[in-house]
């Protein structure tokens, strides 16, 4: 079964609808944030948490109005936690005790308290969640280390294997999903949480993963096709790496979907950011990635260019001519094997 | 055929290793089969966020470490000024860090400077206008004073928390710098005995009272100053036990007998039948404590926990090894007691800056949902694999189901902990290791629709993708390195899943899958299909 046979898009005839589309979502996110904010998860913001369950059903108005006493100035958060049918409710308050001493977790029991004199029925803490102030400030320190050292690790690693272009390329892709996943997580106000963190790291290297795998394809086929130009050279390995590009998103998703749908409450932020990563990982490794080496490297022919970057624009004039070649068109697939069987330049 | 047999029995011998050490264990435990118990030991532990209970984050106030040897280098260098008849007009400890010397007569400056060489040396002197010095405490001292800290407040939880009898307590230093220990408490439900008891200081000294009691702590001050070597510290009026309201006491600031000299602490009762903590001294501290009571009969002798006056009781005899703190205290809280008195002080106070329960319903929703999830996720992923690439299909799921053994049984061998986001690193190893094999199987059909032969074609397939594969691989390996190194807990356990998943997806995809292929081809030369 195929799903894709012998295509032959021109990806990269769309890359600039493709460059200003990213950067439509990228700045609508970062416009989001800026007026809404992002709304950030208890381990972040610091704060207070308190699971309850109820012996009774109760609704989300008479939980915020039991609380309306004590917490009646700040902003508290109540949402039902869970299965419908547990009976469970989150409330969150910004309020923490003191952090000093025993006393941290004073709000939470004014919660409790609330709770129980309100005439809800029967209810019960399962559990409770307090974050001071400076867990967050550190965390956020921490995570953002994180990301940038891992961003650099594959720079390095893919500068190494392959040519410093390839790692720009991979890196700016990758910045991209980054940007793009917090601008969805903005749209769609979930909480930062150390979960969407995690999250966020692995569509790291899911997105590098995509990426590496096209590159690989475009190095293999700079060594077949020196006369064509990396226009049509990254074109190729497009086409032929499309059907895996598609089925693994499409395998990955169904894993993520499956985290969203039954993996419950506390996954559901971390699916979303897998959701939308494995998604946008994607489509940057096909749009963007590739891109970027093209820009980086200009349109010259190829010659010799995987060995010798530097010299691939002085070697050839210019390369604009190369850019819909018809006798390649009609076999994309092995460029190297039918087009020019005298080439067999592949390593073995 | 040879290298075959022995691919294949490499293959199986792996199978039944990991599902002896990851899966086996798992089973028996659900269906109450019997494990051998080097087994079960092993077997795959859950977080606290499956298995419920108490996770706590404290910081270590390592200011106050500091504070203390700046203290007693002051009290020394007062006690060495005072025999070598130096006079100065006041020695101060200005920060935890430093303390200041002023007033030193010009004629005895070299006396003093002679005496504070000796004094000590992990101090830095500098000299001031007017006479005066300042001590700071050298850098490399204070961070290893820090150090010391930590860790000895770690080792005193540690203590703590086993003789409250926890199973399987994990118990860490973290933070940036250091100065943060994370207690994991599974199973604990009753959170504020646990948090009382571990941050406890727990230091008891026993002083002997100058002066006291009285209402106020000016009634004990002499020119508006504490008496040189004396403090005033706090306590209740209620002798019979009434929480009355606060007394003042002025003793000596020099314990007589500190936490340090204790051998044992036990719940008991006073000569009133209320509760009270037993104690009793090792043999030095039997000898100082029996050389002061015979010193001062018929003083006061102050029980002082945590600096503030339990009990003042007169001494009547000369005591050596044994006493008994008496107050107002209930029968929980004498057993608190014992066990904190037990397990030593700590050196610094502890304040919590995160805290979280988890109850075992909670836990148990987490561990259905997540297994659920993981269910749903390898159906749908072996329906599509089945459905698209036919019997290479097969090969794949068969390579899947491997890779999760081998994880579940590296995971176990390693003694990592699962937790829900690892739960969510199984998911994704599944959804995302597949990559391989698609990759893999792509590149075959390209082969073989160049008309190579079946058997070249998987060759082909396998050989040109290995580099890419690894280099896939290694790219996803740095960034769950770094995933682990940010995370806590948790995360933790979700980057250990993700990695080790990396890892024997690059056996079971190339090695295991391969195997299988030459295996279906059997011996046959000429294959003229492939269901792919």
């Amino acid at each position: 079964m195929h799903i894709f046979h012998n295509t032959n898009f021109d990806f990269l005839r769309w890359r600039w609808h493709a460059i200003a589309l990213s950067w439509v979502v990228i700045l609508a996110g970062i416009a989001v944030i800026v007026t809404k904010g992002i709304p950030r998860g208890i381990e972040f913001a610091g704060g207070t948490a308190v699971i309850s369950q109820f012996d009774q059903p109760v609704s989300i108005q008479q939980v915020r109005s039991a609380l309306d006493k004590t917490f009646g100035g700040q902003n508290a958060i109540v949402q039902t936690y869970g299965d419908p049918s547990l009976r469970q409710v989150m409330v969150r308050v910004p309020e923490v005790g003191a952090e000093s001493g025993a006393s941290l977790s004073s709000a939470a029991q004014k919660v409790e308290q609330a709770l129980r004199e309100a005439n809800l029925g029967n209810v019960q803490t399962v559990g409770t969640e307090v974050v001071g102030p400076a867990v967050g400030q550190e965390l956020t320190s921490k995570g953002f280390w994180a990301t940038v050292l891992s961003l650099g690790g594959i720079l390095i690693y893919i500068s190494f294997r392959y040519q410093l272009s390839f790692a720009v390329g991979a890196v700016v892709a990758t910045l991209h999903d980054l940007l793009v996943t917090a601008a969805f997580l903005a749209f769609f106000q979930y909480d930062i949480t150390l979960n969407v963190i995690a999250a966020i790291l692995t569509v790291t290297g899911y997105s590098t993963n995509d990426t590496i795998v096209i590159f690989d394809r475009v190095r293999e086929n700079l060594r077949g096709m020196r006369r064509d130009s990396l226009h049509h050279v990254v074109n190729v390995a497009l086409n032929q790496t499309l059907g895996r590009t598609v089925i693994t998103a499409g395998t990955a998703l169904l894993s993520a979907i499956a985290l969203f749908l039954f993996g419950g409450e506390v996954l559901r932020g971390f699916a979303f950011t897998m959701i939308v990563g494995i998604i946008t990982g994607t489509y940057s490794s096909v749009f963007v990635a590739a891109a970027i080496v093209t820009f980086w490297r200009g349109n010259a022919p190829t010659r010799a260019a995987a060995h010798a970057p530097a010299m691939a624009a002085s070697v050839a004039p210019s390369g604009s001519g190369g850019r819909e070649r018809p006798a390649d068109a009609s076999a994309p697939q092995q460029p190297v094997r039918k087009a020019k069987p005298q080439r067999k330049a592949r390593a073995s | 055929m040879q290298n075959l047999r022995w691919k294949l029995i490499t293959i199986i011998a792996v199978l039944v290793v990991f599902s002896a050490v990851g899966v086996y264990p798992l089973v028996a435990a659900r269906y109450g089969i019997t494990a051998p118990r080097w087994l079960t030991d092993r077997a795959l532990k859950l977080g606290l966020d499956l298995q419920g209970g108490v996770h706590l984050v404290l910081r270590v106030q390592t200011d106050d470490a500091l504070r203390i040897e700046t203290e007693a280098e002051s009290e020394r260098l007062r006690e060495a000024l005072r025999t070598r008849n130096i006079n100065v007009s006041n020695i101060a400890v200005s920060s935890p860090i430093e303390f200041r010397v002023e007033g030193v007569s010009p004629d005895q400056d070299a006396a003093f400077r002679e005496a504070a060489v000796e004094a000590d040396t992990n101090f830095n002197r500098s000299t001031g206008v007017n006479n005066a010095y300042t001590f700071t405490i050298k850098p490399n001292i204070q961070v290893v004073l820090r150090e010391e800290a930590v860790t000895q407040a770690r080792q005193t939880i540690e203590r703590r928390v086993n003789e409250l009898g926890v199973t399987e307590p994990s118990i860490a230093q973290q933070g940036n710098n250091g100065d943060q220990i994370l207690v994991q408490l599974p199973g604990v439900t009753d959170v504020n005995r646990a948090k009382e008891i571990i941050r406890s200081t727990g230091l008891l000294e026993l002083k002997i009272v100058e002066q006291g009691p009285g209402v106020s702590r000016e009634a004990f001050l002499q020119n508006g100053q504490v008496p040189q070597g004396m403090e005033i510290l706090p306590g209740s009026s209620g002798a019979t036990g009434e929480p009355g309201t606060t007394v003042y006491y002025l003793v000596r600031r020099a314990a007589a007998v500190s936490g340090r000299d204790l051998r044992s602490a036990r719940p008991s009762l006073d000569e009133n039948n209320r509760p009270a903590v037993a104690f009793t001294l090792n043999t030095d501290g039997a000898r100082k404590f029996g050389r002061v009571t015979g010193e001062n009969i018929g003083r006061q002798l102050a029980i002082v926990l945590d600096g503030r006056v339990q009990s003042a009781p007169e001494i009547q005899g000369r005591i050596t090894s044994d006493g008994r703190i008496s107050g107002s205290f209930t029968q929980e809280e004498v057993q608190n007691l014992s066990l904190v008195l037990r397990s030593g002080a700590l050196p610094a106070t502890l304040t919590y800056l995160e805290e979280r329960t988890i109850g075992p319903s909670l836990g148990a929703d987490s561990i259905r949902s997540g297994v659920i999830a993981s269910l749903v996720g390898l159906l749908l992923i072996i329906m599509f694999m089945l459905t698209y690439y036919k019997l290479s299909g097969v090969n794949a799921v068969v390579a899947l189901i491997f890779n999760l053994v081998i994880l579940l049984g590296l995971m176990a061998y390693i003694g990592a902990v699962m937790t829900l986001p690892g739960i969510a690193g199984f998911v994704l190893t599944m959804g995302i290791g597949v990559d391989s094999n698609v990759l893999i199987f792509e590149r075959i059909k390209e082969e073989l629709e160049a008309q190579r032969g079946v058997r070249a074609s998987i060759n082909a397939g396998f050989g040109r993708v290995f580099w890419t594969l690894v280099d896939t691989h290694v790219a996803a390996l740095i960034s769950a390195a770094f995933l682990f190194q940010f995370g806590t807990g948790a995360i933790r356990g979700f980057a250990v899943t993700l990695f080790l998943g990396l890892l024997s997806n690059l056996f079971t995809s190339i090695f295991v899958s391969k195997t299988l292929f030459e295996l279906a081809l059997g011996r046959r030369h000429q294959v003229a299909t492939l269901s792919i």
